[in-house]
């Protein structure tokens, strides 16, 4: 993983800070600007607070215009900008640049428009994941994408990011949900892309932006779509004996043709955790257990789950139960919602890892986890979105001990490599932010880098926005590549060639 | 390097030192849409094949030139589909043309676009270089998305060699019910309809009837038909293959313009005849109105109207605000700093 020292090219900067404050004082309203150090302080880190750094100042405009206006007086003074939603990130994409402007839209957090005919919210970047839904239940509508930060994280977040969440085999991910964005560019112009049909004219930019990580311009305004809210749903609990067959069950119930609503997996380890913390019931002699959800109409949920249950008894379960009501639904779910708050309680600080790989490769990368867990001598539970083969491994480490710090982010850089080596990605719902940004240079060869630097500068060719993040500089992967060689091994030391 | 890429790549840079255009192309079933075809074509069918399918991971990976009608003989044969349900607009249509064309068949207001079930893909960019975008997996955020970008950008990006899209299983059973109503009846029906928790795979509204189509599982069909009412329909895998491959009379006459368009929009009361889609967001006009007319309707509506096929070569086939002009040509530049894919037929301008 990237060491945050070294990840601040900063372009020159034609400005000096007293100056860029008073410029940008006078565009923002009372209270909407900070820039003394003890103001700056909570804007240092997003939820990856292994990586700090404080920005020249905050700006917290209140609407687009004012984004427009800090956008103009930046671009001109060819100050970074930094744009900031709730600050949860778990990859350091909203850290701060030394020399630049966070761009804080917290207080951008109006729902504009609800129309329950035709199934859209529209709404203000601001806005928490989880109010969209709230806003919408009194139509019988919800916005389905749910990362398990949703009661916190903001939508102009989950765009920037492409977040995922429990429920994306079945509904998509943020960008299978956004129909329309307004976007303030670089130079403090806005753009409109997306329509309020399904479609735009044209390249598609709504995929290009969306899971951009601040890199091509700031989201002021976002149409959602709106799904009906499922009459029922009903969770299968499974346990099993091995990590293999539970990996197996997962590809049956698949096979059976089955697409469930959630499919989630947890390691003895997360569920021994989890379970100390939230007494949800797991049982805590199996080696894994899987959450099957099934959500529709009432008839539809009946015969799904008689279908999972006999899939995964045929799986070799040692224990199945069913959720009898919508509280022990929840309970189910409780824990593993508290998954990464359980781990936080045994030790201070964790890595939470992000790869995606094909489901049919789990059990081996489990193994190589495990192996990898005793080299570095740090505890590692794994939690796993089964269905869409996004990976949670959590590396327990204490951060006021050095050497613990410094063998997980290893830790950590291994197993990403390990998701890449069957086939995988470093970053499946997280983002690659500061925390992956060596990674890229494994995942992609230099043209595809390249290509990628090549739409950067389409969009912002000072690169001024999010400078450092998401997408290595040419000189970066060869430092890294150089690392690599200095220490005289090869890339992938520790893996069995498959 | 594969000796069928080695060639293409070869073709391409050869092209683009003598800045010479090139035509992507599979069969040329979509030559009918869009703007001008310029520059010696590069037929790409001789990179086909299905590379891996494994039902259980809900993904298909196959080359470009490999034909629509082979990925989904395959894909039927595990008891999954595409659930974009692209049209094929003829009997040649390729992989590579379906992901280059961008075009959504009846399920896509349910089940996504063709850009949605997009996980990655490998492509010839403008200098004949290899570059390789998404993956096989579900859910991957590394890097830009262009590999959803190609899917719509017409052959005008780079040549796509290989597709990931995921796919998913074959519905239980369908049922197609049909309801005579007018036009602004069955608009407001559907987006009704489609608001509540009903298995609804697709709508169609043409000539004085609303024909939907529920997809699922016995039970479920059998309770949200009791709900719902209407007459259920014979041939219906004859009729949604109708419209999706635009055989009914309704498409037939004058320009066919394509509105995509807010859903609940009431009806346009423009000339010609209609076929209404994807739960009032798409409007089919086949119709001589003049493109100024089509185009300010459709922008009034909140979307954007298409020449889809016919019509005068010189009447526009889009139209794009000039920011977003200005920003999708800097967009065709990065990936084609010659310019030599396809100029001038994703849009006029560039």
């Amino acid at each position: 993983m990237g060491k945050p020292e070294i990840v601040q090219p900063a372009p020159p900067v034609r400005v000096d800070t007293s100056t860029l404050v008073q410029q940008l004082g006078a565009v923002l309203p009372q209270g909407g600007l900070l820039h003394q150090t003890e103001d700056l302080k909570p804007y240092e880190c997003d939820g990856l607070t292994a990586y700090r750094t404080v920005p020249m100042a905050v700006a917290l405009p209140e609407d687009e215009a004012q984004v427009q206006a800090v956008m103009r007086i930046c671009h001109a003074a060819r100050v970074p900008v930094v744009a900031r939603g709730a600050g949860t990130g778990l990859s350091g994409g909203a850290m701060p640049n030394a020399q630049g402007v966070t761009l804080g839209l917290s207080k951008m957090k109006r729902i504009l428009e609800i129309d329950p005919l035709a199934r859209t919210a529209r709404v203000q970047p601001g806005v928490r994941n989880l109010a969209i839904s709230d806003a919408a239940a009194a139509f019988g509508l919800y916005y389905a994408p749910d990362p398990s930060s949703q009661i916190a994280c903001s939508i102009g977040g989950n765009v920037a990011e492409n977040s995922g969440g429990v429920h994306c085999l079945k509904y998509g991910l943020t960008v299978h949900n956004i129909l329309k964005l307004r976007v303030v560019t670089v130079e403090g112009e806005v753009l409109e892309i997306g329509s309020d049909g399904l479609d735009a004219p044209g390249y598609d930019l709504l995929a290009l932006l969306i899971g951009s990580e601040g890199l091509l311009g700031v989201v002021t305004e976002i149409t959602v779509k709106l799904l009906p809210m499922p009459v029922k749903a009903q969770v299968v609990l499974a346990a099993f004996d091995s990590v293999f067959k539970a990996g197996d069950a997962v590809a049956n119930v698949i096979a059976a043709g089955i697409v469930p609503a959630g499919l989630e997996m947890m390691d003895q380890l997360a569920t021994r955790a989890v379970e100390a913390f939230v007494h949800a019931g797991y049982p805590l002699e199996a080696q894994a257990i899987l959450l099957c959800e099934s959500d529709g109409t009432e008839e539809e949920v009946a015969a799904e789950i008689d279908k999972i249950s006999r899939v995964m008894r045929g799986s070799g379960a040692i224990e199945i139960r069913l959720s009898r009501d919508e509280a022990e639904r929840l309970k189910f779910w409780s824990g593993r919602k508290s998954a990464f708050p359980a781990v936080g309680r045994i030790l201070p600080d964790y890595f939470c890892m992000d790869g995606t790989i094909p489901r049919k490769r789990l059990g081996e990368v489990l193994e190589g986890i495990a192996r990898l867990s005793t080299e570095f001598n740090l505890a590692c539970p794994n939690v796993f979105h089964a269905g869409d083969g996004n990976l949670h491994p959590l590396i327990m480490f204490d951060a006021n001990d050095d050497d613990q710090l410094q063998r997980a982010i290893r830790f950590g850089s291994r197993i990403l490599n390990l998701c890449i080596e069957v086939g995988g990605t470093i970053t499946g719902e997280h983002g690659v932010g500061v925390e992956k940004i060596n990674e890229m240079c494994v995942q992609f060869r230099p043209a595809e880098l390249a290509a990628f630097r090549a739409v950067k500068a389409a969009f912002d060719p000072d690169g001024l926005l999010n400078p450092g993040k998401a997408v290595p500089t040419l000189h970066r992967c060869a430092e890294f590549g150089l690392m690599h060689v200095h220490r005289g091994q090869e890339k992938f030391p520790d893996l069995p060639r498959f | 390097m594969d000796p069928t890429i080695a060639e293409l790549s070869e073709r391409i840079r050869s092209a683009a030192a003598q800045k010479q255009p090139l035509r992507l192309r599979g069969s040329g079933s979509k030559d009918f849409y869009g703007y001008a075809l310029e520059g010696e074509p590069l037929d790409g069918r001789a990179y086909a094949g299905v590379v891996c399918y494994e039902p259980t991971e809900l993904v298909i990976t196959a080359r470009g030139g490999t034909p629509l009608a082979q990925i989904e003989r395959t894909l039927t044969d595990g008891n999954q589909m595409l659930a974009c349900e692209p049209p094929h607009f003829g009997p040649g249509a390729t992989l590579g043309g379906c992901v280059a064309a961008g075009f959504s068949g009846p399920r896509r207001a349910a089940s996504g676009s063709v850009r949605d079930f997009v996980l990655g893909v490998k492509i010839l960019d403008g200098q004949g270089e290899v570059l390789s975008f998404g993956g096989q997996v579900m859910k991957n955020v590394a890097g830009f998305d262009l590999s959803r970008v190609m899917a719509g950008s017409c052959g005008t990006l780079g040549l796509i060699l290989e597709v990931s899209l995921k796919v998913l299983p074959r519905p239980e059973q369908e049922l197609s019910l049909r309801f005579e109503m007018d036009e602004a009846g069955a608009i407001e029906a559907v987006n009704r309809w489609a608001g509540q928790p009903l298995p609804i795979s697709a709508s169609c509204f043409a000539d004085g009837a609303l024909t939907l189509r529920l997809s699922g599982s016995a039970l479920g069909l059998a309770a949200a038909r009791k709900r719902l009412g209407g007459s259920p329909i014979e041939d219906a895998a004859g009729f949604w293959e109708s419209v999706r491959e635009q055989r009914l009379a309704a498409f037939a006459s004058g320009a066919l313009w394509r509105l995509s368009i807010h859903p609940t929009t009431p009806p346009l009361n423009l000339p010609g005849r209609q076929v209404i889609e994807w739960n009032g967001a798409l409007r089919w006009l086949a119709t001589e109105a003049p493109a100024a007319v089509l185009f300010s309707a459709a922008r009034n509506a909140g979307g954007h109207a298409t020449r889809f096929r016919g019509g005068r070569p010189a009447t526009p086939v889009m139209q794009l605000e000039p920011r977003m002009l200005a920003l999708q040509r800097k967009l065709k530049a990065a990936l084609d700093p010659q310019g030599i894919f396809g100029p001038h037929r994703l849009h006029a301008d560039f």
